[in-house]
């Protein structure tokens, strides 16, 4: 027998407090293996966000900052400005990102900071229990529209790759979904190149990962899986959406 | 402006013109700060100003944030990542940072921030005022913190406790607070730069540096468990007596025979001392006691003067808010008086001597 | 010795300047000086002042309730400034934009100087403000004519000879009345 993969040196070998099928343990495997793979944990200054992800600094084995709710892009930018050298990321949901987080992270982008945004999209509040965000799909039933989200009420999906599709600081964009094995593998290349530019120095770049939320959305596991597959890429297509040629 | 050189009573010295805010700059960027992150907000927009024009000299990094709110969490990220970095706003600005300066408090993080204070509540006015007080001494965000807020009342002071502030934010991983007032910013004082130099670079090995051959660096304020918390926060609190040992700072003003004792800070003070040549011109013995420390309150120093005073009058651009830390350091042993204006008007010395006047009169409830 | 000296006018008539020029020259001088402007929304275009203050002992007070003399250059500020002015005090007035209320002013010394028609004669009425000082530099105990001209030739630098001429021409003009 061969071992093909290893566990990543830049996660901490520390068991995951996230719920069965929840996306987070797989993202945070992502970007240590990127982290390996490009040997930048030892140069690398994370930044957790509040939500789920609020103890990413206890699992990735690298410098991390905590960060106040949705802020993380400024920790960043104050961060990088000191250590133009290293690379600086955040891993932020979309309640921290979307909703009370959007100014933080348009101006980061639009000044083309040198950083790379990892942005867990799971069309739900999930930290406080399941509460309606600016991502939650129309109809969508959460503890905050327990009649299903209502467009002329809440409004609609955010749709934050296509919104920042336009900024000009913004080097690399791209939206992902981890819902099933060639997805993954996808993901985990557009994280890998989101770290490649900003090690290149191109400027903003960042990764929207569609997420599943099983606890908070109330399905198994698996329908959590299919549910991503077939409602969320529908409203939130997969793809590059940014990319500066070299 | 320019430097000139001149000589007044054998002393040789460089002095320049300057309002407070560019003083105030100019001394950080002196002290060895290299960062600075803020948002325009009269009547402070001369620091950013002249950061934005000298830091670059430096090699430093100007950098005009988005909204309070995101300067704030640069210099969060910058503190973390152990940079000597600073913010200035004005009273508004600053009920906006005051979520960030929370977490800063929580995580240690030395960092220095202005508040040169215009009149509130809400968007108020431009005129100065010290209705911030409450808010810079009694922590001011969420949860149990303070800062070190140290007032100035001359360019010359806010120049000098700049440069301090630095040193004192390394050395006790907490937030400085300089406590300015509209007037202290914007007026033109001669000031020199001389005694002024870059702190020695206290090691921060805590600091975000990437984890090169150590293990991980974690800047963080949650603490779940409430027991951890409570120690966390025991801990913080122990920084802040240490603080009260060591910090309490004040200059007395005609205190030898005083018996009406003015207790006034910043701007105010200014005033006050006026008012006391005035009321000893007449025959009063009046004198001062001017707070340059806010927090810690300069209590020791206010119990020194109990015993020769008959009474204390607190002034204050403000409905009273000093007065209540006066109130606590008296302790009921004398009458403590207050006389305020409010909404960025400027007491004139005038008014005070009538207070003063009043008091010796022996009159109660003057107030 | 103490001297507060409130200078006002329109924004635009080098209020400012007047007020710089004379801090900085005060302190080259030696003197311990204090400056504060009248900033916010009134520095673009409507009314500003500025207070001086130059002493030979520590300044306390740097705003003064009652100025012990006042240079105004516009209506507005005639009734805004002069009354508080101090009993003995001294007013100089811009008489070519201040024309109402100076019967009323009594127990002050009033200097009038028609500051903006000197200065046209000259070919630039926005030296008015110069001629307004050069009036109040012919009557003041700290600052010689010298200094402040010293001053000038540093506040305008090697560029503006002409500028500088035509300065020194509005100073000497209000010096004379």
């Amino acid at each position: 027998m061969r071992l093909i993969k290893g566990y990543p040196v830049s996660l901490k070998e520390k068991e995951f407090h996230y719920c069965p099928g929840c996306t987070h343990g797989l993202a945070h495997r992502l970007i240590a293996e990127v982290l390996d793979e490009l040997e930048i944990r030892e140069e690398a200054i994370g930044v957790a966000s509040v939500g789920c992800s609020v103890l990413a600094y206890e699992y990735f084995n690298c410098d991390m900052q905590q960060a106040a709710h949705g802020r993380a892009p400024a920790v960043a930018t104050g961060i990088k400005r000191v250590h133009p050298d290293k690379v600086v990321f955040t891993y932020q949901g979309d309640g921290d990102l979307a909703s009370i987080g959007l100014a933080e992270l348009i101006h980061a982008a639009n000044r083309g900071e040198k950083i790379t945004v990892i942005f867990i999209n799971n069309a739900i509040y999930g930290m406080t229990g399941g509460q309606m965000a600016p991502t939650t799909l129309p109809g969508q039933r959460t503890s905050t529209s327990p009649a299903g989200r209502s467009s002329s009420e809440t409004g609609f999906p955010l749709k934050i790759a296509e919104l920042l599709s336009t900024v000009e600081g913004v080097a690399y964009l791209a939206r992902v979904s981890l819902h099933d094995p060639a997805h993954i593998v996808e993901g985990k290349r557009a994280i890998k190149t989101a770290f490649e530019y900003q090690l290149a120095g191109r400027g903003f770049s960042l990764v929207e990962i569609l997420a599943a939320c099983p606890t908070n959305w109330g399905m198994t596991p698996l329908k959590a899986l299919e549910f991503v597959r077939d409602e969320m890429l529908k409203v939130y297509p997969k793809g590059v959406y940014r990319r500066l040629e070299k | 402006m320019r430097v000139i050189v001149f000589i007044k009573r054998g002393a040789l010295l460089m002095k320049r013109l300057m309002t407070g805010n560019e003083a105030i700059a100019e001394a950080a960027i002196r002290a060895g700060c290299r960062y600075f992150f803020a948002y325009p907000i009269t009547p402070q927009n001369e620091i950013p100003e002249y950061m934005a024009l000298h830091l670059p000299e430096h090699g430093g990094v100007f950098l005009q944030a988005e909204s309070e709110i995101a300067a704030i969490n640069m210099v969060y990220g910058a503190a973390g990542a152990g940079a000597r970095v600073m913010t200035s706003s004005s009273s508004p600005g600053i009920s906006l940072k005051m979520e960030g300066i929370s977490y800063i408090a929580a995580a240690e993080l030395p960092c220095v921030i202005v508040n040169v204070m215009r009149g509130g509540p809400g968007l108020g006015g431009i005129q100065p005022s010290q209705s911030d007080y409450f808010q810079a001494v009694k922590g001011g965000g969420h949860g149990d913190y303070r800062l070190l807020v140290l007032a100035p009342a001359s360019v010359q002071e806010a120049a000098g406790l700049t440069a301090e502030a630095f040193v004192l934010a390394d050395y006790y991983r907490n937030p400085v607070l300089i406590l300015a007032d509209g007037i202290i910013g914007q007026m033109m004082e001669p000031v020199t730069f001389e005694d002024i130099k870059p702190g020695e670079n206290i090691a921060k090995p805590w600091a975000t540096t990437g984890a090169r051959g150590r293990e991980p660096n974690i800047i963080n304020s949650l603490y779940l468990d409430p027991e951890e918390l409570e120690e966390h926060n025991r801990k913080l609190f122990r920084k802040y007596e240490e603080m009260k040992e060591s910090e309490q700072r004040a200059e007395l003003y005609r205190m030898e025979d005083a018996e009406l004792v003015l207790v006034a800070y910043g701007t105010t003070a200014r005033i006050a001392m006026t008012a006391v040549d005035m009321a000893r011109e007449k025959g009063l013995k009046a004198g001062l006691v001017r707070p340059i420390s806010l927090f810690p309150f300069p209590e020791r120093i206010i119990r020194s003067t109990i015993r020769q005073s008959s009474a204390y009058l607190a002034v204050e651009m403000s409905m009273g808010q000093m007065v209540e830390d006066l109130r606590l350091a008296v302790n009921g042993e004398r009458p403590v008086y207050f006389y305020g204006r409010t909404g960025g008007v400027v007491p004139t010395a005038e008014e005070i001597l009538e207070r003063i006047e009043i008091l010796a009169g022996g009159y109660e409830g003057c107030a | 010795m103490k001297e507060s000296i409130l200078i006002a006018g329109f924004g635009g008539q080098g209020i400012m300047l007047l007020g710089k020029l004379l801090a900085y020259t005060a302190m080259q001088e030696g003197y311990l000086v204090s400056m504060i402007p009248s900033y916010g929304p009134e520095m673009r275009g409507g009314t500003a002042n500025c207070i001086v203050t130059i002493a030979d002992e520590k300044i306390g007070s740097p705003v003064a309730a009652h100025p012990d003399t006042v240079i105004i250059m516009n209506q507005p500020s005639l009734e805004r400034f002069a009354p508080a002015v101090k009993k003995g005090g001294r007013i100089f007035v811009n008489s070519c934009l201040v024309r109402k209320g100076l019967d009323k002013i009594v127990q002050r010394e009033l200097i009038t100087v028609p500051a903006n028609r000197l200065a046209r004669e000259i070919g630039e009425e926005r030296a008015a403000n110069m001629v307004l000082l050069g009036a109040y530099l012919a009557r003041n105990r700290f600052l010689k004519m010298d200094s402040i001209r010293e001053s000038l030739r540093e506040f305008i630098g090697k560029k503006g000879e002409r500028l500088l001429a035509l300065n020194y021409r509005a100073l000497e003009l209000g010096a004379n009345i």
